[in-house]
């Protein structure tokens, strides 16, 4: 019953996000899944202290990067540190047409629906979004996570084991130009080119299905 | 909302025609439709023929090439690159592809989707003119100065392929041929041959073909001394001669070519050897006839120079198929040709790959198929399943010899994927760690199988037991296979958890003699042809063959067999061979109709016959299986 009562509370969109990720039909055929490759620029690395500037994000399906089912949100800041604009260059005042970060919460739970998040260094991202969802008194995501770096683990040669990629170190290994690097939809699009490359090897030595891809996080462990 | 990725987009299009003719708010529209692909080297995007997609493609990154099959050789006609377009033209022109297109090594393609398009070519005339002269000119980009692709191929140039499908054809064979008697001596036929320029001769009483002499004859029975040119033909003749009526399909006469390895067959005027002979069909007029006929089929792919012609090929080995399923033509031939191929094409993926990686297996190793491939049961396309033992060596040079063979599996599994057989799910293949192995490991391994039967280990044993050398070191294989056949001698009890497995799938019919239906999932009331009928039969020729140390693989072949060593239960084993038979054409007939494996056949929609011939093939499954659990003493083993 208490329960019952608290669900009552949450607001709207997070109902509907909850309902879209419990309902979805679409995870036990590939093909038919949707794959949200996401990254967020932040203001720093404290997950209490620092918030987040950006979401970029692209979705993925039947192996085929949608570039019409993209999202890009710039969230208004109190917080400012000077140290991280010098890496993802969005200022206090600059020229991006940018929203609070309730709307932009909003408009990404939206838009996420019920596709599976792909990102790199996942638990990163993921943290930062709970984290501002929990101001909200919402939170955390159901989605189910995915991580490019596990699932390069899974596919790469033993003696590679125990060491954690950057996306740079991982775009060089697999051949990926990067353009963008630092811009939260330039990210997204280089980690759903490189899951497109992780799944067509991953394929040749296991099932390519989300259970098969999911079992990768716990890959290090 | 800003949308950095598609104005990324946009700066890459912009610099290419003719999307440099567009202006920009128009493109950036285009930008945000873009589809993003990945091609890993020689993968196939589409091949000649197929129908046309929903986009067209430019090259981000990476290079394709395009390709065309004309009589029966490919031309590679264009290596696009960055900023190349292909694929536009069938398109606009609502046709099939005229050719093939392959990444020519690892790409990044866009896809624009044609519905946007087909309002600019209308709305800007720039864009059409130049869509037009580069079709007209075969050029890639007719406003440059240099002419250098064939991007669209001249349309003068390519004629629609025609249906070369010619199985069903009558041949064509040699009317009255040259014959002699029984009596004529050897010395005058050869002098009658070698005057009519024939190397072959007939040999006829009253008119009616009673044997036959060839080149080879003469070479082998008389060169070698057995016989004196002055014996009579009789002595040196082959007979019986094989005989058919003078409408035989092409198809027919293939199987029959291969059925009876002869290279000649009389044609007849009612088809038996007891009339009048009216003609002589030798294995070389058959190979005059174009079309798909497997010999010339498997010469081809010896000569295939990549995996897209080894695909096209195998593409029309499938029309083979169906052609030969719609005559009737008996299903142990058909499978047989079909696994031939398959072997060849394998075969030929190996070779390739061991080119590729530039340098020979550092040891010998042997290629084999396992499961329905290795029992040479498959008509349809399936999936890979296959594995790899190399010769046992040092230690310290086990690593590299062990990554050597994973490489080339991995190519070869690649390759195999391209043709159009799928990674085994199960990821049982040779480019799996596990499935890569030394003879010593290997030999372990299925000890460990035998002796200590887990279901897990039952299951791999069922899928392994039915391994078939593909290429390679036969003495490897040998080797394996004995020592795998010692140890089940040794260990009879083996046999038993087999047979366990296999009773776990009871005779399909159930208390009021209905078919037993799927109760559940996507395919509920239908009936699992595979699972329920043909697995039991297959199962129980494998357990009564290991059990009698037999080193036979197909199902029919081990049930032919089974009749001559247990000549008391001959008549089980015929009738188990007929219903497998009868099953297996079924299962095929249902694929090719319904487009798919052909595994989940739809009891509603049978005719009455159709229902009638199923359910005569469950009698042979129940009698095997009671036969298994009498002699296995399976009651026993809980």
């Amino acid at each position: 019953m208490i329960n019952f009562f608290k669900r009552k509370k949450h607001p709207k969109f997070w109902k509907d996000y909850i309902e879209k990720v419990e309902s979805s039909k679409n995870y036990n055929n590939y093909e038919a899944i949707r794959f949200v490759a996401l990254d967020t620029e932040t203001t720093g690395f404290d997950y209490d202290k620092d918030r987040i500037l950006c979401i970029g994000a692209i979705a993925l399906k039947n192996n085929k990067i949608q570039v019409n089912d993209s999202f890009e949100v710039y969230v208004k800041q109190t917080t400012f540190n000077k140290e991280t604009i010098k890496i993802h260059g969005i200022r206090k005042n600059g020229t991006e047409v940018k929203v609070s970060e309730e709307e932009a919460l909003i408009q990404f739970l939206e838009y996420l629906d019920d596709a599976i998040i792909v990102a790199h260094h996942t638990k990163f991202d993921i943290t930062m979004i709970n984290q501002a969802l929990k101001r909200l008194k919402i939170g955390p995501l159901q989605s189910k996570l995915l991580d490019t770096n596990y699932i390069h683990k899974k596919i790469a040669p033993e003696n590679r084991f125990k060491k954690l990629f950057s996306l740079d170190e991982l775009c060089n290994l697999y051949n990926i130009t990067m353009h963008d690097r630092h811009t939260a939809s330039g990210d997204a699009l280089l980690t759903a080119i490189l899951f497109l490359k992780l799944t067509a090897k991953f394929k040749k030595n296991n099932i390519l299905n989300l259970t098969e891809l999911i079992r990768t996080n716990y890959y290090l462990s | 909302m800003k949308n950095t990725i598609a104005e990324r987009i946009l700066d890459f299009l912009k610099g290419y025609p003719p999307f440099n003719l567009i202006p920009k708010p128009t493109l950036l529209e285009i930008a945000k439709k873009v589809e993003i692909h990945y091609f890993e080297k020689d993968q196939i995007i589409f091949s000649q023929n197929d129908s046309p997609h929903e986009h067209f493609y430019i090259i981000y990154e990476g290079a394709f090439r395009l390709y065309r099959f004309a009589e029966g050789k490919k031309h590679v006609l264009d290596i696009c690159d960055e900023g190349d377009l292909f694929g536009l033209r069938p398109l606009i022109m609502k046709e099939n592809y005229l050719m093939g297109a392959a990444a020519n090594e690892e790409t990044i393609l866009y896809g624009i989707p044609i519905n946007l398009f087909n309002d600019i070519i209308l709305n800007y005339p720039k864009v059409s003119q130049f869509l037009i002269a580069s079709f007209a000119t075969n050029t890639r980009d007719p406003f440059s100065e240099k002419h250098k692709g064939k991007l669209f191929a001249n349309i003068q140039a390519i004629k629609k392929v025609e249906n070369s499908f010619s199985e069903t054809q009558a041949v064509k064979y040699t009317p009255n041929p040259i014959t002699c008697n029984a009596t004529t001596t050897i010395k005058e036929a050869a002098i009658i041959m070698t005057e009519n320029v024939i190397n072959s001769i007939v040999i006829t009483e009253n008119k009616k073909p009673i044997g036959i002499i060839t080149d080879k004859d003469i070479r082998t029975k008389v060169g070698t001394g057995h016989f004196k040119i002055t014996d009579i033909a009789e002595k040196i003749m082959s007979h019986p001669v094989f005989t058919f009526p003078e409408k035989l399909a092409v198809a027919e006469a293939q199987i029959a070519l291969l059925k009876h390895k002869v290279s000649h067959l009389c044609i007849t005027k009612d088809g038996t050897n007891n009339s009048e002979l009216v003609g002589i069909l030798a294995e070389q007029d058959l190979n005059l006839i174009q079309g798909n006929n497997p010999l010339l089929l498997i010469k081809e792919i010896k000569k295939a120079k990549d995996a897209e012609t080894l695909k096209y090929i195998r593409f029309r080995a499938g029309d083979l198929t169906k052609g030969y399923i719609e005559q009737e033509i008996p299903i142990y031939f058909v499978t047989k040709v079909i696994s031939e191929i398959n072997t060849a094409i394998t075969k030929r993926a190996i070779q390739l790959s061991i080119k590729e990686i530039g340098k020979e297996p550092p040891t010998d190793f042997t290629w084999f198929a396992v499961g329905s491939q290795g029992r040479k049961e498959q008509l349809l396309m399936t999936d890979q399943d296959n594995a790899l033992v190399f010769e046992n060596v040092d230690e310290s040079e086990y690593k590299n010899v062990k990554c050597y063979f994973l490489e080339l599996a991995t190519k070869v599994t690649e390759k195999l994927n391209i043709v159009g057989f799928d990674y085994c799910p199960a990821n049982i293949m040779a480019s799996n760690p596990k499935w890569c192995l030394s003879l010593k490991e290997w030999k372990q391994q299925f000890k460990e199988w035998i002796k200590d039967p887990i279901p897990e280990k039952i299951l791999l044993s069922i899928i392994f037991y039915d391994f078939e050398l593909i290429y390679g070191n036969q003495e490897l294989y040998d080797n394996m296979a004995k020592s795998v056949l010692k140890h089940i001698k040794k260990n009879q009890s083996f046999l038993g958890f087999l047979g366990k497995v296999t009773l776990d799938n009871p005779a399909p019919l159930g208390f009021f003699k209905q078919f037993l239906v799927e109760l559940d999932g996507e395919n509920k009331d239908s009936f699992d042809i595979k699972s329920r009928a043909i697995r039991p039969l297959t199962d129980a020729a494998r357990i009564f063959s290991l059990y009698h140390g037999l080193q036979i693989n197909n199902s029919i072949a081990r049930f032919e067999k089974l009749m001559e060593v247990e000549p008391q239960n001959a008549d089980l084993f015929e009738s188990c061979a007929n219903a497998f038979k009868i099953l297996l054409q079924f299962r095929t007939l249902q694929g090719l109709t319904n487009n798919n494996t052909g595994r989940y056949v739809d009891i509603n929609n049978l005719s009455k016959a159709d229902r009638l011939k199923l359910k005569s093939c469950f009698k042979p499954i129940k009698n095997i299986q009671d036969s298994l659990k009498l002699r296995f003493k399976i009651t026993q083993i809980i």
